[in-house]
C-alpha cells in the first residue's frame, strides 16, 4: 500500500508548480551565491589618513597599508575632525592618525604614537579592520627594528624579550572562508527540505481537507506519514550529493573524511528534522501557522548553531540553548568530515546528540499525533 | 436485490451520542438506528450538528459521551474495520485536485486494495459520466462532476453503508437531481445511505428522516408520516411585498404564525376563527396547500 501512496506523493511533488524548483533552484543558488556572499574576511575597508608629519617613515607606513590589499586609501585630511566628516558621511571605515614627530620620535626614544578610529556601527567591519591595522603597524614597528638596529633607542639588542609569533592555521591554511561555509551551507538546506516540505505538505492536506478523506481510509497513520517523509528523505539525498558534486566541481572543496560517514550522519539527522517537522504539522490547523513556526525555529536554529558565528563565542546561556540545536551537531560534523577528515570515533558526542533528538522528536511526534486524532 | 434484507433490521444504532465544543454542545444524547438498505436523511440548518454526527460516525472523531454501532462494529472499539466498509463523501470536495479524474479513482481503490475493474457495475452510471474528462485534473471539474467522482471514489471499494455530508450544497437543480437518481439506484443495490441536506425537498425522497436542530432529533419519520402529522391547516398568500405582508399578518391577532417560503407567505390561524379565503384589511387572497417537510420542521423548531 505504501508504494501507491509514495507513488502518489512523487506525482503531486512533480506537478506542483513551485516545488520542483525549489527543489533544484534552491540548492544551487545556495551553493553558487552564498559562499561568495556570506564572507567574514573583510578587504577594501575605506581608509582615511591624517598624517601630521609627512616624513619618509609615514609615507612608508601608508604604502605599506595600502599594499597591503585589506585597505584602500580614499581621504587624507589635515585634522582628525575633518577626517571624522569623511567617516559621517560614509568615505571612510576607519582613520589612522599619524602624531606630528612621528619620525623624529621614533628614532630618537624609539617609540612614537598613532591612534586608530574605527567605525564599528558594523562591529565586524569595525572590529577587524583596527586589528589588521594596528597588526601592520606591529610588523612595521619589526621592521623598523631590524633595518636600523635595536639601537634606535639606545637599548642594547637582546635585553628586551620578545615572542616571535608564526601562526599556521591548520585544516585551512589560506584562511578561505568558503571551506568553512560549504558544508554548513549543505546542513542548511537538508534542514529545509527533509524538515519543513513534508511538515507543509501534511499541513496542506489538512487545510484543503484531504486528510479527512484518507483518515476514514484503511490506510494506518503511520503509512500516511511515511509516504510524505521518504520522497523527501530522497529528494534529500539527491540535493545532497548535487551539494558535494558542485562543491568538488567548483571550488574543488573535497571532504577529508569519508564519504560514507557524511551519509550516515545525514540519514540521523533527517530522522531529527523530520521527526521535528511532524511535530509542527501535528500542531498546525493551517500553512500559515505551520510557516510561521518553522521560520521562527529556523531563524533561531540558524543563527545559533555556529553557521556564521562560534558557539564556543556565546555567552553561556546562549550556549545552553545552543545544546538543543540539531543543526550545531551534523554543522559541526559536516566541518569535522570536510576540513579534518575526522572519522565516525571522534564525533560520538554528536552522534549521541542527534541520536538523542531523532528518538526524542519522533516520539513526541508520534504521542502528539494520537492525541490530536 | 433488497429481498434477502425485507425485515427492518438496524445497520447502524447510536446510544445517547454527545459531543461539544467548548461551550456550545454540538449533540445532546442522541439516539438513533438506521435500518440495512434505506436512505435516511438528517434534515437540519448549518450548524444543527450533521456534520459533527457523520465525523463521529465515521471514527473521524470521538463522541465524548455515549455509543454507536456500524455494520456490528463499534465505532471506537473497531474503528480499523468500520474503515474497510463504510465510504464517505465529506462536504467539502477532499479528492486530489492535483491528481486526474482516474489517478484518483485507481489511488482510492488501490488504498482499499482493490481495482477499479472489480467494483466497476457500481459506480459504473455515474462514472461513465465523467469518464470523458478522466485526464482532466480533478481540480479542474465543475461542481456537479467533483460530486460524481467523489461519490465514486466513496464507491470504489463497495461499502455497505455510504455517508453523505451535504452532497447537493453548491450543486445547481440538475446534477442534484441526477445526484438523487443515483443514490435511489445505489439504494437498489442495496447500499444504506446516511444523507445530510439542509434542503427540505430533497426530504421527500428518503425512506426516513430526522428533523435535527441544535444537536436534537426533533422528529423521526418516514417523510409522508411527518407531513400527515402536521396539526394544523395550512394557508398560503402571494405577494409582491413578503416583508410588508409578513409584518402584518403576524401583528393580526387572529393568525398564529407566519414565515415566508419562496414566493409566498406560508400561514396558520388560531384554532376559533376559520377563513374562507379572504382576511379583512388584507388585499391578498388565502389559498388552503398541503404543508411540506419544511412547514413540519418549522412548526417543530418553534416549540
Amino acid at each position: 500500500m505504501l508504494q501507491f501512496l509514495i507513488e502518489k506523493e512523487f506525482k503531486q511533488i512533480v506537478r506542483n508548480s513551485f516545488v520542483p524548483k525549489m527543489i533544484v533552484g534552491m540548492p544551487l543558488l545556495m551553493m553558487l551565491v552564498l559562499p561568495w556572499a556570506a564572507n567574514q574576511s573583510i578587504k577594501g575597508l575605506k581608509l582615511s589618513v591624517v598624517d601630521k608629519d609627512h616624513s619618509t617613515f609615514s609615507e612608508q607606513l601608508i604604502y605599506k597599508i595600502t599594499s597591503s590589499g585589506y585597505f584602500q586609501l580614499t581621504d587624507v585630511s589635515p585634522t582628525h575632525t575633518l577626517a571624522m566628516k569623511s567617516i559621517e558621511s560614509g568615505d571612510a571605515d576607519i582613520i589612522l592618525e599619524i602624531q606630528d614627530d612621528f619620525e623624529k620620535n621614533l628614532i630618537r626614544e624609539g617609540l612614537a604614537h598613532t591612534m586608530i578610529s574605527a567605525n564599528s556601527v558594523n562591529g565586524i567591519k569595525g572590529g577587524l579592520g583596527s586589528s589588521y591595522l594596528s597588526s601592520i603597524l606591529i610588523d612595521y614597528a619589526e621592521e623598523l627594528r631590524e633595518t636600523y638596529g635595536q639601537s634606535a633607542g639606545g637599548v642594547p639588542a637582546g635585553s628586551i624579550p620578545q615572542f616571535n609569533i608564526i601562526p599556521q592555521y591548520k585544516f585551512n591554511p589560506h584562511l578561505d572562508y568558503k571551506v568553512f561555509m560549504i558544508p554548513a551551507i549543505m546542513v542548511m538546506l537538508l534542514t529545509i527540505i527533509t524538515g519543513f516540505l513534508p511538515a507543509l505538505n501534511i499541513v496542506s492536506e489538512k487545510e484543503i481537507g484531504t486528510i479527512e478523506q484518507m483518515n476514514v481510509t484503511p490506510v494506518k497513520k503511520l503509512m500516511f506519514v511515511l509516504a510524505k517523509l521518504i520522497p523527501y528523505w530522497i529528494i534529500g539525498f539527491i540535493v545532497l550529493s548535487i551539494c558535494m558534486g558542485i562543491a568538488a566541481l567548483v571550488y574543488g572543496i573535497f571532504p577529508v573524511g569519508n564519504l560514507f560517514t557524511i551519509y550516515f550522519f545525514a540519514s540521523i539527522y533527517i530522522l531529527v528534522v523530520s521527526g521535528f517537522g511532524l511535530l509542527i504539522s501535528n500542531y498546525s490547523n493551517t500553512m500559515q501557522q505551520a510557516t510561521f513556526v518553522m521560520f521562527f525555529f529556523i531563524m533561531v536554529f540558524i543563527l545559533m548553531s555556529g553557521l556564521l558565528t562560534p558557539v564556543a563565542s556565546m555567552p553561556d546561556w546562549a550556549q545552553k540553548i545552543a545544546l538543543f540545536n540539531p543543526l550545531k551537531y551534523l554543522m559541526q560534523v559536516m566541518r569535522m568530515v570536510y576540513m579534518k577528515g575526522s572519522a565516525f570515533g571522534e564525533m560520538t558526542p554528536q552522534f549521541f546528540a542527534l541520536c538523542a533528538f531523532a528518538i526524542g522528536l519522533n516520539v513526541w511526534a508520534v504521542v502528539s499525533y494520537r492525541k490530536s486524532s | 436485490m433488497e429481498t434477502k434484507n425485507k425485515t427492518p433490521f438496524p445497520i447502524l444504532h447510536s446510544h445517547l451520542l454527545s459531543k461539544s465544543y467548548g461551550s456550545v454542545q454540538a449533540l445532546k444524547n442522541l439516539s438513533f438506528e438506521v435500518n440495512r438498505g434505506e436512505i435516511y436523511g438528517i434534515i437540519g440548518p448549518d450548524g444543527a450538528g450533521k456534520t459533527t454526527l457523520f465525523r463521529i460516525l465515521t471514527t473521524l472523531i470521538l463522541a465524548d459521551k455515549g455509543t454507536a454501532v456500524v455494520d456490528g462494529l463499534d465505532v471506537v472499539k473497531d474503528y480499523k474495520q468500520i474503515r474497510d466498509r463504510i465510504g464517505y463523501m465529506p462536504g467539502k470536495f477532499s479528492l486530489y485536485q492535483d491528481l486526474t479524474v482516474e489517478e484518483n479513482l485507481r489511488f482510492f481503490a488501490s488504498i482499499y486494495r482493490t481495482r477499479i475493474e472489480e467494483n466497476y457495475y457500481l459506480i459504473e452510471e455515474i462514472y461513465k459520466q465523467i469518464e470523458p474528462f478522466k485526464n482532466r485534473r480533478a481540480g479542474k471539474l465543475s461542481g456537479g462532476m467533483k460530486q460524481k467522482l467523489a461519490l465514486s471514489c466513496a464507491l470504489i471499494h463497495k461499502p455497505t453503508i455510504l455517508f453523505l455530508d451535504e452532497p447537493t450544497t453548491g450543486v445547481d437543480p440538475i446534477s442534484r437531481k441526477e445526484f438523487w437518481d443515483m443514490l435511489m439506484r445505489l439504494k437498489a443495490q442495496g447500499i444504506t445511505i446516511l444523507v445530510s441536506t439542509p434542503y427540505m425537498d430533497e426530504a421527500t425522497l428518503c425512506d426516513r428522516i430526522a428533523l435535527i436542530l441544535d444537536g436534537e432529533f426533533m422528529q423521526v419519520d418516514t417523510p409522508q408520516n411527518i407531513i400527515a402529522g402536521y396539526p394544523e391547516t395550512l394557508w398560503a398568500v402571494q405577494t409582491d411585498h413578503i416583508p410588508r405582508l409578513l409584518k402584518e399578518l403576524r401583528n393580526n391577532p387572529l393568525v398564529h404564525s407566519a414565515y415566508s417560503f419562496g414566493e409566498s407567505i406560508h400561514v396558520t390561524f388560531n384554532k376559533e376563527w376559520t377563513p374562507n379565503g379572504q382576511l379583512s384589511g388584507i388585499d391578498y387572497p388565502f389559498e388552503k396547500i398541503q404543508p411540506t417537510v419544511e412547514d413540519c420542521f418549522m412548526l417543530l423548531s418553534k416549540k
